[in-house]
């Protein structure tokens, strides 16, 4: 057996970490909208889909085919450049911000150590912050260059609502940022581990964050909904008013990529919300030692479940805002709510360390 | 690390020109957020992760957007090849610019010499430490900034406002 220097090492590690997320994301991703769309119709009393396998179990598959052998249309007044930059921006955007995520702790193979984890940030949480704010882009340019008048009113509306709940989204961490006193993602969750106390009615609840700042954690998922343009929120392809918003000219695959943006952003922004206020990976672990490598990956993905199955549970029992709404509700509700929760924390913080 | 610095510096400079030197005033504005991007990727390298991600952050992902979003709402096109270009920017421009390249060369090679700034001490660049810096040490200048700020949206919110 041929011995590898460490940065070889690093390297080829890497190199199969981002491989098997990037196929347990897609995977995840595509089964995200066989989900969504058997939640729904059982909310509505319906079936969904039936006929593509057991339980539709293969309709993921057959709507990938289908998007693959669709023809690519793309209509001729557009601005060819970034018409067709934009989905790549979209999904380069997506998928970039899964490389600070950790979803587990680490395990030790040949006496290196192996973090579940593309790479370590000791600023993980303003890299996700900056990388959601690049998304912007991928909608304004391709409301703009779809040169048609419902994209770009889509396009303008969308970015309009990202940069305005972007600040109560990033308003709604900044609590747990101040309790926790650090930026990288795995530092918090390893803040979060243990319990309230050793006996009494508090020894059965997690050292989550969600404890102490549940304020900050509505703003911030509300925000996320928000964000990520998800009913209520999702005036951007607002269907009666807009045809499908953004990207309304988009056919094919670019209109898939699109959709598995939007996906692959709910994953995101779930995964945030799971490690600053729900512990991440912690929870209950026992047994062998493969058995306790593989448990806290179950949890982190467990509460993922959670928060993904509240996403598709809030668009079948929600009606859309009304875009006077959703800009007053953003910026007169959430806002200052937001930092009146910051206001409060620092006095908390400043109180305790004194 | 250093191919990476000539890498992301070429991209800047390139992306420099490119600013300048587009037709369609999207593509202008794409091309500084390329800039400013490359620009967050050289502070990566010298250490300063945070400045970094606040450089994305605030330039390319606020201000950049809301440029982009002008320029959209305001649907301007391709512009043409100017006729009333002004003749005095045309023969006073070179030559003023190569001055001021000139002017530049000569104030860093005093400064450092031919060998490079390397002597720079590594400064603490965490989160932690810029806060304290600017809490601290810079705390005056740091709010009256703020007023400054908030004096320039208060006029923005007064000058966009219906006449009642």
């Amino acid at each position: 057996m041929t011995t590898f220097s460490d940065t070889e090492f690093f390297l080829i590690e890497t190199v199969i970490k981002i491989a098997i997320v990037m196929f347990v994301l897609l995977t995840a991703i595509a089964y995200l909208t066989w989900l969504e769309r058997k939640v729904i119709a059982h909310i509505q009393s319906r079936w969904g889909p039936y006929l593509v396998g057991p339980h539709g179990l293969l309709q993921p598959l057959a709507d990938g085919l289908k998007f693959m052998f669709k023809e690519d249309i793309a209509p001729l007044e557009v601005d060819s450049v970034v018409y067709w930059l934009a989905p790549f921006l979209a999904f380069l955007m997506a998928f970039l911000s899964i490389a600070v995520i950790p979803f587990g702790t680490s395990f030790t193979l040949a006496g290196h150590v192996i973090q579940l984890q593309i790479t370590d940030l000791n600023v993980g949480l303003l890299f996700v912050f900056a990388v959601t704010s690049l998304g912007v882009y991928s909608v304004a340019l391709a409301g703009w260059s779809s040169n048609s008048k419902y994209p770009l009113l889509g396009g303008l509306r969308s970015s309009a609502q990202m940069i305005s709940y972007e600040i109560s989204l990033s308003l709604g961490v900044i609590g747990v940022l101040m309790i926790a006193g650090t930026l990288s993602l795995r530092g918090i969750v390893d803040q979060q581990a243990g319990l309230w106390a050793h006996s009494g009615l508090f020894s059965l609840l997690p050292r989550w964050n969600f404890f102490l700042q549940p304020l900050g954690f509505l703003i911030y998922f509300t925000a996320a909904i928000a964000e990520t343009n998800r009913i209520p929120f999702d005036l951007p392809e607002g269907e009666t008013e807009l045809v499908a918003g953004f990207h309304t000219e988009y056919s094919s695959f670019k209109f898939a990529i699109f959709f598995m943006s939007e996906y692959a952003n709910m994953v995101t922004v779930s995964a945030i919300a799971t490690l600053l206020f729900f512990g991440g990976w912690l929870g209950p672990s026992f047994g062998p030692y493969w058995l306790q490598v593989i448990l806290p990956v179950f949890w982190f993905c467990l509460k993922l479940f959670c928060f993904l199955f509240f996403y598709i549970w809030v668009r079948g029992t929600l009606p859309r805002f009304r875009y006077d709404q959703l800009m007053a509700f953003g910026w007169k509700f959430l806002l200052p709510l937001g930092l009146l929760n910051i206001l409060a924390t620092s006095f908390i913080v400043a109180w305790v360390h004194s | 690390m250093e191919i990476l610095f000539y890498i992301f510096g070429i991209v800047a400079v390139v992306a420099a020109i490119s600013v300048v030197f587009q037709r369609t005033p999207v593509y202008s504005a794409l091309s500084l957020i390329v800039v400013l991007a490359a620009l967050a990727v050289i502070y990566l390298l010298l250490g300063a992760p945070f400045i970094a991600m606040v450089q994305v952050i605030v330039y390319a992902g606020a201000i950049m957007v809301l440029f982009v979003l002008v320029i959209m709402l305001l649907n301007a096109g391709h512009e043409g090849p100017s006729a009333h270009r002004a003749r005095f920017a045309r023969w006073l421009g070179p030559p003023l610019l190569l001055a001021f390249i000139v002017e530049f060369a000569v104030i860093v090679w005093k400064q450092y010499g031919l060998t490079g700034a390397a002597s720079a001490q590594p400064l603490d660049a965490s989160p932690a430490a810029i806060g304290r810096l600017l809490f601290q040490s810079y705390i005056l200048p740091f709010e009256v900034t703020s007023i400054l700020i908030l004096v320039a949206v208060l006029g923005a919110v007064v000058l966009a406002k219906k006449q009642v």
